[in-house]
């Protein structure tokens, strides 16, 4: 099983999440966060003084899929979430040791 | 507001006698029209004045951030309450003694009303009931009161802050205020401030100034020579805080004609109606103008400041302007408030609403623009001279005392952690912060 772990721009979440239910992801965790890579902060202007805005807000997704699955979940992301302009995120793939589903008990791959 | 001369109940007393010899027909119209007119304009004034306490406490509560907001609205229904007691007990009578042309009223009493179903022979027919001018008159010392609590928010304590209000509205203002419109020497010379640009905002702005002084800025506001911004917690309400205020002040400068039982005097209020909306107009035109040229984005928190300081600036005069005056007075205060806001940030003094730049600042423009009509600059200057250092040395003495024997700063910790949690232990938007 592998984790990936994406950052989104937030507008591009339900483009997304429709991309991959299309190609078979069942499940995924969602969080808006804030941070900043290259994309940086920016200025603004509140009462005349400049300030610093230096996090950028994005949604983080957290999906576990079968290891066999990960590369097109992996590119189904990354297709559907460039608009080719700076900030559009970054993903991770993780090795996953075990999952358990609480209802029925089931686990690893049948947990999923 | 004009002069107000009206009979004391003890002078109606007297002249009881010869009213009470041609008392054998009712009153016609004629006679009772004008009283009945008049005091329903302070009825109908007095209360748009009053719902500009919600203004000033939506204003507020927007400004602020969000770990204060319960705070800043505890100061605002407290100072509004202790304002109108205090004026009761010492202020009206201090403010309006009658006849009096000194420096300093001696009447320390409190207001009596008339008694119940007063007959019309005992009335002061060439004015108001006593009723409600005294309502009408304390809406104007809680707006005073208003402004300082936005200045000072987000890091003094509930108490001195409360002590300091007793001081302001029971003796500060109905002291200099009698100078003016009680009759005292500033009216004798001339001076003209029709609702109180300076007797009543630029009081409240340089008290208030004197307080920022003593008081200090928020932590981190200016740190390593930079201004730190502290957005506000809800531009919504900020909003709805200056639409509020613009009705309000509607009855602020319109109450002021102090007469409406004749064709000339209800012309003038809905002349000053229509005044105190275009300057208001222009004020915020004025201000969205020029934060778009500034910083190439507008501000619309300097916007709602300049719709404010556009009806700061007209309220000394809005009678005798035409329209394009009042677009042109209005303006201007627009244009004062833009520039004087990051001023006062150069100054390190931190005003957190803008009041100082929109209530201070405009109030000296706006009286000052009275000599365009009146053409007695010198009364005009002495005037606000007059008000400004008296205030701004009795609110400076009265800050050092209290934060002597009480200290008027709230601990680090506390300003950190946010006024609601640690001095209150409510919070205005429980929700947001543990949901």
């Amino acid at each position: 099983m592998k984790l990936i772990i994406a950052t989104i721009k937030p507008f591009k979440l339900e483009e997304v999440r429709e991309a991959l239910t299309t190609v078979g992801v069942r499940g995924m965790m969602v969080s808006e966060i804030k941070g900043f890579g290259s994309q940086s902060g920016h200025t603004e202007i509140y009462r005349g003084a400049e300030y610093a805005v230096n996090f950028v807000p994005k949604v983080k997704l957290e999906i576990v899929v079968q290891a066999s699955m990960a590369e097109q979940v992996v590119s189904t992301i990354a297709s559907t979430a460039k608009t080719d302009k700076i900030g559009d995120g970054k993903i991770f793939v993780l090795d996953v040791e075990s999952a358990l589903r609480v209802r029925t008990g089931e686990t690893n791959d049948d947990a999923l | 507001m004009k002069l107000t001369k009206y009979l004391s109940v003890g002078a109606a007393l007297t002249l009881l006698p010869t009213f009470a010899l041609a008392q054998d027909a009712a009153p016609g119209f004629d006679e009772i029209g004008p009283y009945i007119m008049t005091t329903l304009l302070f009825l109908v004034g007095g209360f748009l004045v009053f719902w500009m306490a919600a203004g000033f406490a939506m204003l507020e509560a927007g400004l602020v951030r969000s770990k204060n907001v319960a705070m800043q609205l505890t100061k605002n229904i407290a100072l509004f309450s202790i304002a109108a007691i205090m004026y009761w007990l010492v202020g009206f009578n201090l403010m309006y003694p009658g006849d009096f042309n000194g420096y300093f009223a001696p009447n320390f009493v409190p207001t009596v009303l008339e008694p119940v179903g007063l007959g019309a022979a005992d009335a002061a027919l060439d004015y108001a009931s006593v009723a409600s001018d005294f309502f009408f008159q304390l809406m104007f010392v809680a707006a005073t009161a208003s402004i300082v609590s936005g200045v000072l928010a987000e890091r003094i304590k509930l108490w001195p802050f409360l002590i300091f209000v007793i001081v302001l509205t029971g003796f500060m203002y109905p002291i200099t205020g009698s100078w003016q419109w009680g009759g005292g020497w500033l009216s004798e010379m001339g001076f003209s401030d029709f609702a109180g640009s300076t007797i009543v905002h630029s009081v409240g702005g340089w008290a208030a100034l004197a307080g920022a002084i003593i008081l200090g800025p928020r932590l981190g506001k200016y740190k390593d020579g930079k201004v730190n911004p502290m957005p506000g917690s809800n531009l919504a309400l900020a909003t709805l805080g200056t639409f509020i205020l613009w009705l309000g002040w509607f009855g602020f400068n319109g109450g002021s004609q102090l007469a409406a039982g004749t064709v000339g005097d209800i012309t003038d209020v809905g002349r000053i109606f229509a005044n105190t909306n275009m300057a208001a107009s222009a004020g915020a035109v004025a201000a969205l103008i020029l934060t778009q040229i500034l910083y190439k984005k507008v501000d619309l928190t300097m916007v709602l400041n300049g719709c404010l300081a556009g009806l700061v600036s007209i309220t000394a005069e809005p009678l005798a302007p035409s329209l394009f005056g009042a677009l042109v007075t209005g303006a201007i205060g627009g244009v004062i408030v833009v520039l004087t806001v990051p001023m006062l940030d150069k100054l390190k003094i931190d005003d957190v609403v803008g009041a100082i730049p929109v209530h201070l600042f405009a109030g000296i423009w706006g009286t000052l623009a009275v000599a365009f009509y009146t053409g007695n600059w010198g009364a005009q200057i002495t005037g606000i001279i007059a008000y400004g250092v008296f205030t701004f040395v009795v609110a400076l003495v009265v800050w050092t005392i209290l934060k002597g024997i009480m200290g008027i700063r709230v601990t680090e910790e506390s300003e950190i952690n946010g006024l609601d949690v640690t001095e209150l232990g409510m919070e205005a938007y429980p929700d947001f912060s543990k949901g």
